[in-house]
């Protein structure tokens, strides 16, 4: 390996761990936030990524029927349960947001031609379909479990990545989708080749982090959530709402998802089940940050790209091997940091 | 009835082959196969609460061996030997699953609460690659031509021929199992989930068990791949990855993962619901895939959410439970250790400190209990009164000083091994199994008094030593009046007597110093003389007794000397009489005389 091939895996790297970053971010705000270890996380990678790369070619995004089908069962079970408990005042909020705003979406895409549209347009109503799905997925999956222990909660995420991955295949099919690079600019830098897309995101993450900074430590709701992360009865004590709480982090988790699959799609061919493991590196990332400390784990993400990247030039085959294998000196070294109380149930 | 349902089972499953189709024999082969993983899923997650998503690795691990030596044409030198029969391919993949697993599990299963399942994901993930990239494994398209079983000198080439084998070895598996359970080591193994503080203050290495049943479902899961790698005769990749174990954990969850059968259970409904939508799911989407994994995702969270427990309990309740033996088990007495000299100093606490970060709970505290003597130590709530208790016990560490123990220091001892020493102890916020019975969670205290291992008590070899043991918990059990109670849940008893309950099941143990936590809390007047009467006795006997109490009536009527804490500090140590008239003491509980 020369100079010139360590600089261009190491791009390559720093690419895939930006992106990396981004998701273990969601991680950890999920898991902060509602103690469920977010498996699914990945399958919003995917669903943006397809997304996007349907409404690019003309053709009607499954993630549609996914929206219409979620809401209409979210509207349902909300519907049912506000009957029960004579909140009636809540039903036009509940029909609002769980059918006519799914069904805004459809008249959007079959009306405006999306193939037509610009770009930044197309990512707008890509991130309208699939970042709603979030908090819909806590209501109908998790909510009903959250007091629940994490182990619980973990086995359910499992079962809801295998849904997802399943209704991904459905709605996408087996091919893969690639959408075209936001920039084909390249440029040079003593004598390294630095392409535009690298350079969109490296930049597009970094934005994202500094605007997820600014929401968590100068908004009201970002503050609510850290409160909820910190102690839930004693949020809850103060007047917020942990269900609330629960779907603020899923709607942050799927549009830091979905945004990841836009960015990552012009790099590689992403298939319907491609999110899991783009997803899961992401988690070696949050794990390395304990599942609590934001900057470790963006740091620890970036170092998984690094690995993937230099380990693909070395052994190629055995890239995933690698990486997952890292995980467990990880896992080791962090639970022998932490302080370890037995879990009563 | 139980039992009549149970032999109706056994007689249906043996006539299988007689009467049934071969699309149901292969339907049922393939039942037997996941049943056995999914046993062990239930040993390691629904009764250990060890969550694995990993075990389809195993079962690649028992496949891949067979497969390998069996048909590889140029062996190693050092393994020609090995190659050609499947019965050494069996031997090798036990032995390798066993080597693999001992290795995750010394590694992943000291990790913690969820670190656990997510190092299982990733090994499941690992091991998997490598199957599809190791050239001599055949890479993603596998290897074929395994040779069949040969029994008897019978070739096994059919799914009908095949069927005893997978359900006989089914059923072994299922049978080592119960048995396990319900021994000594089993009931170690039911500490683990949500009692591993109590077990170790018992005696019982939690670490071991675990390593214990992490084996166990292992080797149940290569068992199976071996079985599968030789009725299939060809193996590739794709059933041993992450997916498939994620299946095997919904089997367990699905079935009923705290009881073996739950397993049977779970892989029978899973297997043919995945058999039915994958004829029927394609022709209504029009597509191929797995479209089952929507169904069973769907399908396991509503399982989660309506009946976490499974659904074996719902259909236990179906039928009247039998009514176990409710008659209190005999034995010969166990062996007991000598007594120490009545009067000799046993516990000797000097100048401990016990910092929480900045926060001194235990500020150079010492004290002494002499054999043949109640010593109490009392003081207002947050005294550090039960800090003291588990820096003697091992259960918390001494940031700095020495406790010793028959004059041993035992400071720097784990809990486990002060144990061992004679030193048993109650806790102030009860730790017990609620699920199990008054009787068991009373025999783990004895614990320590049997030697029997894993392999005894899974062929139930160890009958005679297990029966002394529930005798010496019953007669405990006895001797502080919960005998009416023996068979019942532990969960079900008021909070008083449950306080009780870890009275006889410290003096199970045989300890020669006794530390009893608030054990007349929750007690009625009658019981608390009842109580009183028991402590005398056994101080009588030659044993010590350290006894934290807020009843002062209690205390005072009971305590040869008494230690008053205040703020983490000793602020007097005396006979009862004097410390009552102790102003430091006035002061601490009345807020000072005048």
């Amino acid at each position: 390996m020369d100079l010139q091939i360590a600089i261009l895996l190491a791009q390559d790297g720093i690419t895939n761990g930006a992106i990396y970053a981004l998701l273990a971010l969601a991680l950890v705000l999920v898991f902060a936030v509602t103690r469920v270890i977010f498996i699914p996380q990945g399958e919003f990678v995917a669903l943006g990524a397809l997304t996007l790369a349907s409404l690019q070619v003309g053709k009607t995004p499954g993630t549609l029927w996914l929206l219409l089908g979620a809401g209409v069962t979210v509207a349902l079970v909300d519907l049912v349960q506000a009957l029960q408990r004579g909140s009636h005042r809540r039903m036009p909020r509940i029909i609002a947001w769980n059918l006519i705003y799914p069904g805004l979406a459809a008249a959007a895409i079959f009306l405006l031609k999306p193939a037509e549209m610009a770009m930044p347009l197309q990512i707008i109503l890509t991130l309208m379909l699939v970042v709603p799905l979030g908090p819909m997925i806590y209501r109908l999956a998790f909510q009903p479990l959250a007091e629940a222990p994490v182990l619980v909660l973990l086995i359910v995420a499992v079962a809801v990545h295998l849904a997802l991955v399943g209704l991904g295949l459905l709605f996408f099919g087996a091919e893969g989708s690639r959408t075209p690079a936001f920039s084909d600019a390249s440029y040079k830098l003593g004598g390294i080749v630095i392409s535009g897309q690298t350079l969109w995101v490296v930049g597009a993450s970094v934005t994202l982090i500094a605007i997820l900074y600014q929401f968590f430590e100068r908004t009201f709701y970002g503050k609510a959530l850290r409160a909820t992360a910190i102690n839930r009865t004693g949020a809850r004590l103060m007047g917020i709402s942990t269900v609330m709480a629960g779907k603020l982090s899923f709607l942050l988790a799927a549009l830091i998802g979905a945004l990841s699959g836009i960015l990552i799609a012009p790099i590689t061919t992403i298939y319907y089940d491609t999110g899991f493991l783009v997803g899961l590196k992401g988690f070696v990332g949050a794990i390395v940050g304990g599942l609590a400390s934001y900057p470790i784990a963006a740091v620890g993400a970036i170092l998984v790209g690094l690995l993937e990247s230099y380990s693909s030039f070395w052994a190629s085959a055995f890239k995933e091997v690698i990486v997952f294998t890292l995980i467990i000196p990880v896992l080791v070294w962090r639970s022998l940091t932490t302080h370890h109380v037995e879990e009563e149930e | 009835m139980q039992r009549a349902i149970l032999i109706l089972f056994l007689l249906l499953l043996g006539s299988g082959p007689m009467i049934l189709s071969e699309f149901h024999i292969t339907l049922l082969n393939y039942i037997g196969l996941s049943a056995l993983v999914a046993l062990g899923v239930v040993l390691l997650t629904g009764v250990g609460g060890l969550t694995s998503f990993g075990q389809a690795a195993f079962v690649g691990l028992g496949a891949y061996a067979t497969a390998y030596l069996t048909t590889a044409t140029e062996l190693p030198g050092w393994l020609a030997w090995a190659g050609g029969s499947p019965w050494i391919g069996l031997a090798a993949g036990l032995l390798l699953t066993a080597i693999v697993a001992w290795l995750l599990g010394a590694l992943t299963l000291r990790l913690s609460g969820h670190y656990l399942p997510l190092g299982t994901i990733a090994w499941g993930i690992s091991i998997y690659f490598l199957f599809g990239n190791l050239g001599f494994l055949g890479g993603h398209t596998g290897i074929s031509g395994i040779p069949a079983l040969e029994l008897f000198g019978h070739e096994l080439k059919s799914g009908r021929a095949f069927y005893y084998v997978i359900w006989v070895m089914l059923l072994a598996a299922v049978w080592i199992t119960r048995n396990l359970l319900d021994s000594r080591e089993g009931r170690a193994v039911r500490a683990l989930k949500g009692g591993t503080v109590m077990a170790e203050a018992m005696g019982v290495d939690t670490a071991r068990s675990k390593i214990i049943i992490f084996l166990i479902a292992a080797l149940f899961a290569a068992l199976s791949g071996w079985l599968y790698a030789h009725l299939q005769r060809f193996v590739n990749p794709t059933p041993f990855g992450l997916h498939i174990g994620i299946e095997y954990l919904f089997m367990a969850v699905v079935g009923g993962a705290a009881n073996v059968w739950g397993a049977l259970l779970g892989a029978g409904l899973i297997t043919i619901l995945k058999q039915w939508l994958q004829d029927l799911l394609p022709k209504i989407f029009g597509a191929s895939g797995n479209f089952e994994v929507i169904v069973f995702g769907m399908m396991m969270v509503l399982v989660l959410q309506r009946a976490r427990d499974g659904i074996w309990p719902i259909l236990a309740r179906l039928v009247p439970a039998a009514r176990g033996s409710r008659v209190a088990p005999q034995g010969d007495a166990l062996p007991r250790k000598a007594m120490p000299q009545s009067g000799t100093a046993i516990l000797d606490v000097r100048n401990v400190f016990k910092r929480f970060g900045g926060l001194v709970a235990n500020n150079n505290m010492s004290l002494t209990v002499r054999a043949g003597e109640v010593m109490a130590l009392i003081g207002p709530n947050g005294a550090g009164k039960s800090t003291m208790f588990d820096c003697i016990s091992g259960v918390g560490s001494v940031s700095e000083g020495e406790i010793r123990f028959l004059g041993e220091r035992i400071d720097p001892l784990t809990a486990r091994a002060i144990a061992r020493r004679g030193m048993s102890r109650t806790f102030q916020h009860v730790r017990l199994l609620p699920n199990m019975s008054v009787l068991e969670n009373v025999a783990i205290g004895a614990h320590l008094r049997g030697t029997k291992g894993v392999l005894p008590a899974a062929l139930h070899l160890e009958r005679a030593e297990e029966q002394r043991l529930l005798a010496e918990a019953a007669r405990q059990i006895e001797r502080v009046g919960l005998k009416d109670s023996m068979f019942e849940q532990a969960g079900s008893l008021a909070l008083g007597q449950q306080r009780t309950l870890e009275i006889a099941r410290a003096l199970a143990a045989d300890p020669c110093l006794l530390l009893l936590d608030e054990p007349a809390a929750g007690l009625r007047y009658m019981e608390k003389q009842t109580l009183a009467d028991l402590l005398r006795k056994l101080k009588s006997e030659g044993m010590g007794i350290l006894l934290v109490e807020h009843d002062m009536d209690f205390v005072m009527g009971l305590a040869d000397r008494v230690v008053v804490m205040e703020f983490g500090e000793k602020i007097a140590e005396g006979l009862p009489d004097e410390v009552q008239r102790d102003p430091a003491v006035l002061e601490a509980y009345l807020g000072g005389v005048e």
